[in-house]
């Protein structure tokens, strides 16, 4: 485990540079790992996705699959490989302040 | 840490759920990675993007040593098709979609479906018999051309 300064936040993150501790994450931080994934700006749709992930991960443990963010309407998965690109469940799961995702789909 | 992966072009020969959601899961986890990903479907495996096949694909209960099940078990009526609603839900739980549902969403996520020619023309097959995902009924020339510069990968 080491540390990382996103913006004005030091949060604990793995040897990938994904989260421990969601309750360390802000908007701030979302912000700044965004950044440092090549998106500039996190845009009303990227936050939805992000609030949604983040909800579901306290509800289950697991960050949800691209299906499940399809299947509720969250986002569809055209529009979050727009949102995303170059590895959607897992850049916005890292911005949300979540472990890295374990399933295969 | 070793050069990454940048293209994959997946071939799916096989007919059957086994023989088919191999090649599904890797290309969407390709995708999932960023990484380029074609899909080739050949002989059996082209009944995935069958408009008329590709929602009743089973798995088989018979001459399938990996279902671990006695042969004449298998055999009985309806077996193919309870085995293969067992597995459906099972994997429905993981979020493995149904295979219509699946070829919609490596198609939405970015990766080129195409089907081959030499069984297009063996079964008299038109382009209308597929799904709107396919991109193209191709050659195996066609096939490494496209698949030029990555890695082919042969289910």
């Amino acid at each position: 485990m080491s540390q990382r300064l996103f913006g004005s936040v030091t949060v604990d993150v793995d040897a990938e540079g994904f989260m421990i501790d969601l309750n360390q994450w802000t908007r701030e931080v979302g912000v700044a790992i965004a950044k440092e994934e090549g998106i500039a700006q996190l845009t009303p749709a990227h936050w939805k996705v992000i609030e949604f992930m983040q909800k579901e991960f306290k509800e289950t443990g697991q960050a949800p699959t691209i299906r499940k963010l399809n299947k509720t309407g969250v986002v569809s998965t055209k529009e979050l490989y727009e949102l995303f690109p170059g590895g959607p469940a897992k850049k916005a799961a890292r911005i949300a302040g979540l472990k890295k995702p374990e399933g295969c789909v | 840490m070793d050069e990454k992966i940048n293209k994959v072009s997946i071939v799916i020969s096989k007919g059957g759920l086994d023989g088919v959601y191999p090649g599904l899961i890797m290309a969407n986890g390709a995708r999932m990675d960023g990484i380029e990903a074609n899909l080739f479907f050949t002989f059996f495996g082209l009944d995935a993007v069958i408009k008329k096949r590709m929602g009743k694909i089973k798995i088989a209960t018979v001459g399938n040593p990996g279902m671990h099940m006695v042969t004449l078990l298998g055999m009985l009526p309806g077996m193919s098709a309870m085995a293969t609603a067992m597995m459906k839900k099972t994997m429905d739980k993981l979020d493995i979609p149904p295979i219509p549902e699946f070829i919609e969403m490596v198609a939405d996520a970015g990766c080129k479906l195409y089907a081959c020619k030499a069984t297009v023309d063996m079964f008299k097959l038109k382009k209308e018999d597929f799904c709107p995902q396919v991109d193209s009924i191709i050659n195996v020339g066609k096939f490494y051309e496209i698949s030029a510069g990555g890695e082919i990968i042969f289910t």
